[in-house]
């Protein structure tokens, strides 16, 4: 078994155990979940020693013949696009299950769907076959599922569903583009390498159309508006760990399959594709924070603003420079990290008042000063101070996004690019304001007296924030070991796609 | 010397670090670690400048790669040269005042630690802002130091109007931020780098028109406005003075406010390139300093007198850049650094002492603190422009820089300022310490400041009189101008005492003028105001550029973004995904109904033809021998007939 494969099942068999275990050892069910996606993490950190940053192509490659008969292969392999969300997503799913040591209600069905979705996931990004690829990615909605329906808020059965039947109804149309590229290519092939080699074959009609098909499955998941409604819902539902994976790595999901798959296979469509792209970036930066400033539930604005960070991402891809690509996937990257934390202190402070209405609480920064320190690091980031990782990443989305080379304009001879990227700097602004009123509100002021008995962060909430604490200040101050990471990749994709014009 | 000048940056920040998390164990509750580091910045400062002073035109730029890819590269710079060892001093040697002054002033705090550890980290982005090479480490000080007035203007969280202030610093300073960063976009997309020095060089090329450069010269001017509280954003600062009165010294007087004058300078390559740009910067400084004056004349607040003092004096360092006087308005910004800060470190004792901030409750109080009044005293003639202090050589270069680029109506507009700022400085001055005390207990409990406190007032006495001597040539040196920015020549041209002349008579004026008012009470101020009422009420309501913001921007915003909320999960969501949900319910509800009532009766509609057919059949099914006979007969028959191929023809051919 290569260290792909380890790294990608060792989740997987962890879930295995818990379930022959009884139900009631609560304890090993823990330790099996974090020993498992413990090794998991480790792993991947160390193949960071042999990971050649300098090679733009797939690195740690397995290929097994698995049905000879539709040619489908066990092919996986990382390259700078897949290895940094690897990173994220062992780190997230460690720290989540870190978080998760608090659930005490069927603790054993739990960590076994948890694990579940950590292969599921990872499995997504080191997969280059699309019938591992589809079924990896159908693998992960039902533990997602489970997670919102059983251990989630109030209205968790309504927001699982909904999840479910969204997500599901943006797989459909993956699905119909996987078979219809599968069904198009000479020879028949499930490869995703391949298929990107030969992508001169899908011409005409056909690349637009498929092209949009994948759009759409993947748009689904970044949210993209107008496909974004799940995404509140079912954030502010699910408990606090599955939120900070849903946010944290489900959601660049999406816009990982847009550029593993969308953007290399159907570059001219892509291309032309560019302009719209970049409006629904806009869309979503200014859209999403308008909606999270009207946003009492502190869950709830975390999650709108994910879809403004979200924005950013978009608006980097939609620039087709090197710098907006280097800047989305730092996005990406970044915003998990950050997103994480944010959606890790939300949960800090529900489970001892259970309540996130940012009006009921009120000078909390004098009785709960480390956990206003470390909030107020994380809403910097977010609001993109620079320091913190956030700024990075957005400043590299605007500036390749606003030095985009196309010709494009609106209103007759205003350059789109400049115009709209211009528009969505002003979301910065409206960002520091919402998460300001929110610091405002909950830290600063008076302190109400109804929380007199709260206490501060304990152990295990520090053990869960502090390393995605310490790596936005990392990534803030030396972001230069990541974005080489990926540069080669980008590189390599910016010219595999503008090529061709 | 200069090897080790990244030290000035970094001791700050380590010292930061150190006293957030170590403080406890460290000596002076951690002040002392801060005060040592600023200090040690502080003589590698003097340095500097030093080395500049006697080398003029002296330039170094050291800088290292801080992110790079094909497309960009990034970098940390520290640049050396007159303007920003200047600078760099400024702020070390305030801030270090401050530092001192803070140990008396905030001694009794529950939370020093965290208060000197903020104010070093303020220092740190002060100085890594004057110390770039380059646009995007520009940017990000000057985000930092944002950050840094943030978390100072809210010290004292508890209270929401300091909360409220920190936050509005912060927003209001954003928009402004969002020229500055389309401007440093705009940049990077004409020149493809960011460093300063390439910026200038590639000019000189002259790769793009000067219109396209002064448009991004205005956009990057725009952070300028935020930070220097430029009207229209010039809101902010009074509020800032929430924060504790040794911040408001350092960073609401002395030093980061200054910055947005300190970038012009430094980037006044670009606006000198696409000269249309200064023009407007004129006008915005002239305004700003304008209007703040006026401001200040109805308020009974100390520090926020003092407050739109800075913005009006900030105005004046714009007005100044904006005549092409590069030089005139640092000179300025050197002389206003001190004694403002003086100003406002002074205020800070007559608040300890009194424990208010109401000028009118005061009164009498040159009797009680006979240092803090003597040096007040200083800053007061200084402020009010008056030889031979700091104050009267920069003003009168800024004035004489308007003049002779034929700017008359800003010149004689900037002389109707200096008188403007002369009365109200002088009414501060008279409410504050002559006269007799107004309210008895106040005056009773007063008392002198204790030594740390006085002493930094000492020394920026003594600068607020020699700093105007100190740099009166030498500023020439270090800031050197870019040249006139008009080819036409001057059109005034008045002999060489003409400006001083003017200028000494309109401070004296306006200096007599208010003791005619507040001290001899020849006049009387609230005579004019009950005369004037409207624009009494317009100066109180300081020209309702607050309630404007809020009824036009806030309160909008709020709402549109109730509305779109509103929008997204009633009509969006519930309406439209949950629709298209509940029309497949609805559909597949039909599709039952089909189901059940045509699919399914079609089939039972088989079932009952044959019940029917089998209920015909039935009636054969009689049990009688003799029926089947007759039927097997039958059936053989027609079997024969049709085994034998017979047709109905034949059968009838046999008869």
């Amino acid at each position: 078994m290569s260290t792909l494969s380890l790294i990608t099942f060792m989740p997987v068999l962890g879930a295995l155990l818990i379930l022959l275990l009884s139900k009631e050892k609560v304890y090993l069910h823990r330790f099996i979940a974090l020993l498992f996606s413990g090794i998991s993490f480790i792993t991947s950190i160390a193949l960071f020693c042999s990971f050649d940053r300098a090679t733009p192509g797939m690195q740690f490659v397995e290929k097994i013949s698995w049905i000879p008969a539709m040619g489908v292969q066990y092919h996986v392999g990382v390259d700078g696009l897949s290895y940094p969300l690897v990173l994220l997503t062992t780190l997230l799913s460690l720290l989540s299950i870190i978080a998760s040591f608090n659930i005490t209600n069927r603790v054993k069905e739990y960590f076994f769907w948890f694990l579940l979705l950590e292969t599921g996931m990872l499995g997504v990004f080191v997969s280059l076959d699309f019938f591992l690829f589809y079924i990896f990615w159908e693998v992960m909605l039902v533990p997602m599922y489970f997670l919102i329906g059983i251990w989630g808020g109030p209205q968790k059965e309504y927001a699982a569903i909904k999840f479910f039947l969204y997500t599901l109804f943006g797989s459909v149309f993956l699905l119909i583009a996987i078979l219809a590229l599968y069904f198009r290519s000479e020879p028949h092939t499930f490869d995703i390498l391949q298929l990107t080699a030969q992508n001169s074959q899908f011409i005409g009609k056909f690349q637009y159309v498929v092209f949009l098909l994948s759009f759409i499955g993947f748009a689904i998941k970044v949210p993209v508006f107008p496909f974004h409604t799940w995404l509140p819902l079912a954030h502010v539902e699910a408990p606090t760990a599955v939120s900070v994976i849903l946010a944290g790595v489900l959601l660049k999901l999406g816009t990982y399959g847009m550029m593993r798959i969308s953007f290399p296979l159907f570059p001219q469509a892509a291309l032309w594709f560019a302009v719209p792209l970049l409006i629904l970036a806009f869309i979503n930066i200014i859209y999403g924070a308008f909606v999270a400033m009207a946003q009492k539930d502190m869950k709830k604005m975390v999650a709108y603003s994910s879809i403004n960070h979200m924005g950013y991402a978009l608006l980097g891809m939609a620039s087709f420079t090197l710098t907006g690509f280097n800047g989305a996937v730092l996005q990406m990257i970044n915003h998990g990290i950050i997103t994480g934390s944010l959606f890790l202190l939300v949960g800090v402070i529900y489970d001892r008042t259970h309540t996130r209405d940012i009006h009921a609480f009120g000078g909390l920064g004098a009785r709960l000063p480390i956990y206003t320190g470390i909030m107020t690091v994380a809403v910097m980031a977010s609001l993109g101070l620079p320091g913190l990782a956030g700024f990075v990443s957005e400043f590299l989305c605007f500036l390749g996004s606003f030095t985009s080379a196309s010709q494009r304009v609106v209103f007759s001879s205003i350059p789109a690019f400049k115009f709209f990227t211009a528009l969505s700097v002003i979301g910065i602004l409206i960002t520091a304001a919402f998460f300001l009123r929110m610091v405002q509100k909950v830290f600063l002021g008076k302190f109400n007296e109804k929380w007199a008995e709260l206490k501060d962060m304990n152990f295990r909430e520090l053990i869960a924030v502090i390393p995605l604490t310490a790596l936005t200040l990392w990534i803030g101050v030396a972001p230069g070991w990541l974005i080489r990471m990926m540069d080669s990749t980008m590189s390599s994709l910016i010219h595999l796609i503008t090529g061709v014009k | 010397m200069i090897d080790y000048a990244p030290l000035i940056v970094l001791l700050p920040l380590a010292a930061a670090v150190l006293i957030f998390f170590f403080g406890r164990f460290l000596p002076l509750r951690g002040a002392f670690v801060g005060i040592l580091a600023i200090f040690i910045a502080l003589l590698n400062s003097l340095g500097l400048l030093v080395h500049c002073w006697q080398n003029p035109g002296f330039t170094k730029e050291l800088s290292l790669t801080w992110y790079q890819f094909s497309t960009l590269k990034t970098e940390l710079g520290f640049m050396i040269d007159g303007l920003s060892s200047l600078m760099l001093v400024i702020v070390t040697l305030v801030s270090f005042l401050v530092q001192i002054y803070s140990l008396g002033y905030m001694h009794e705090d529950p939370r020093f630690k965290r208060y000197y550890s903020y104010l070093s980290l303020f220092t740190f982005s002060m100085l890594f802002l004057v110390v770039s090479n380059n646009f995007l480490q520009i940017f990000m000080g000057w985000e930092l130091v944002g950050l840094s007035s943030y978390l100072l203007i809210g010290f004292w969280f508890e209270k929401d109007s300091a909360a409220s202030a920190g936050r509005k610093a912060f927003i209001t300073n954003k928009v402004g931020d969002i020229g500055f960063f389309l401007g440093i976009m705009c940049t990077f997309f004409y020149f493809k780098t960011l460093n300063f020095n390439e910026v200038q060089m590639a000019l000189g090329g002259n790769i793009i028109s000067p219109k396209i450069c002064g448009i991004i010269a205005l956009l990057l001017f725009c952070g300028a406005i935020g930070k220097s509280a430029q009207v229209p954003l010039h809101i902010w600062l009074p509020d800032a003075m929430e924060g504790p009165t040794p911040v408001s010294a350092l960073i609401h007087a002395a030093t980061m406010v200054a910055a947005g004058v300190y970038m012009v300078a430094r980037i006044y390559f670009m606006f000198h390139y696409g000269a249309f740009s200064l023009e407007v910067v004129a006008w915005f400084g002239m305004a700003t300093a304008f209007l703040a004056a006026t401001m200040a004349l109805v308020t009974n607040d100390i520090k926020r007198v003092l407050a739109f003092s800075t913005v009006s004096q900030l105005g004046y360092m714009i007005l100044a850049m904006g005549v092409g006087g590069r030089t005139a308005g640092m000179y300025h910004l050197t002389t206003h650094a001190f004694f403002k800060a003086l100003l406002f470190l002074g205020a800070g004792s007559v608040i300890h002492a009194v424990h208010t901030n109401d000028i009118q409750k005061m009164g009498g109080l040159s009797k009680k603190m006979i240092w803090t009044f003597w040096s007040f005293t200083f800053a007061w003639v200084a402020i009010s422009g008056v030889w031979p202090f700091a104050g009267f050589f920069s003003k009168d270069a800024i004035l004489e820089e308007a003049l002779l680029s034929g700017h008359t109506f800003i010149f004689w507009g900037a002389l109707f300022v200096a008188f403007l700022t002369a009365f109200y400085m002088t009414r501060l001055y008279i409410l504050v310490f002559l006269k007799s005390p107004r309210e008895a207990h106040l005056y009773a409990h007063a008392q002198e400041s204790p030594t740390t406190m006085v002493l930094p007032l000492i020394v920026l006495a003594v600068l607020s009189l020699i700093s105007g001597y100190l740099f009166k040539d030498s500023i020439h040196h270090l800031v050197p101008s870019l040249g006139t920015i008009s080819e036409e020549a001057p059109l005034v041209h008045g002999p060489h005492w003409f400006v001083p002349a003017i200028s000494s008579l309109f401070a004296l004026s306006g200096m007599a003028l208010s003791f005619l008012f507040y001290f001899m009470k020849v006049f009387s101020a609230e005579k004019v105001a009950t005369t004037f009422p409207w624009i009494y009420r317009i100066l109180v309501n300081k020209y309702g550029f607050d309630e404007f913001y809020i009824q036009c921007i806030v309160k909008p915003a709020d709402a549109l973004a109730g509305k779109l909320a509103q929008f997204d999960t009633l009509f969006f969501d519930q309406r439209g995904v949950d629709g298209i949900g509940r029309f497949a319910d609805w559909l597949s509800m039909a599709q039952d109904w089909m189901d059940r009532n045509i699919i399914d009766k079609l089939v039972d509609l088989w079932g009952t033809l044959a019940l029917k057919l089998s209920l015909l059949v039935k009636q054969f099914q009689t049990g009688l021998v003799q029926n089947y006979i007759f039927i097997l007969v039958l059936g053989f028959g027609l079997l024969v007939f049709w085994q034998l191929q017979l047709n109905l023809n034949d059968l009838l051919n046999l008869f």
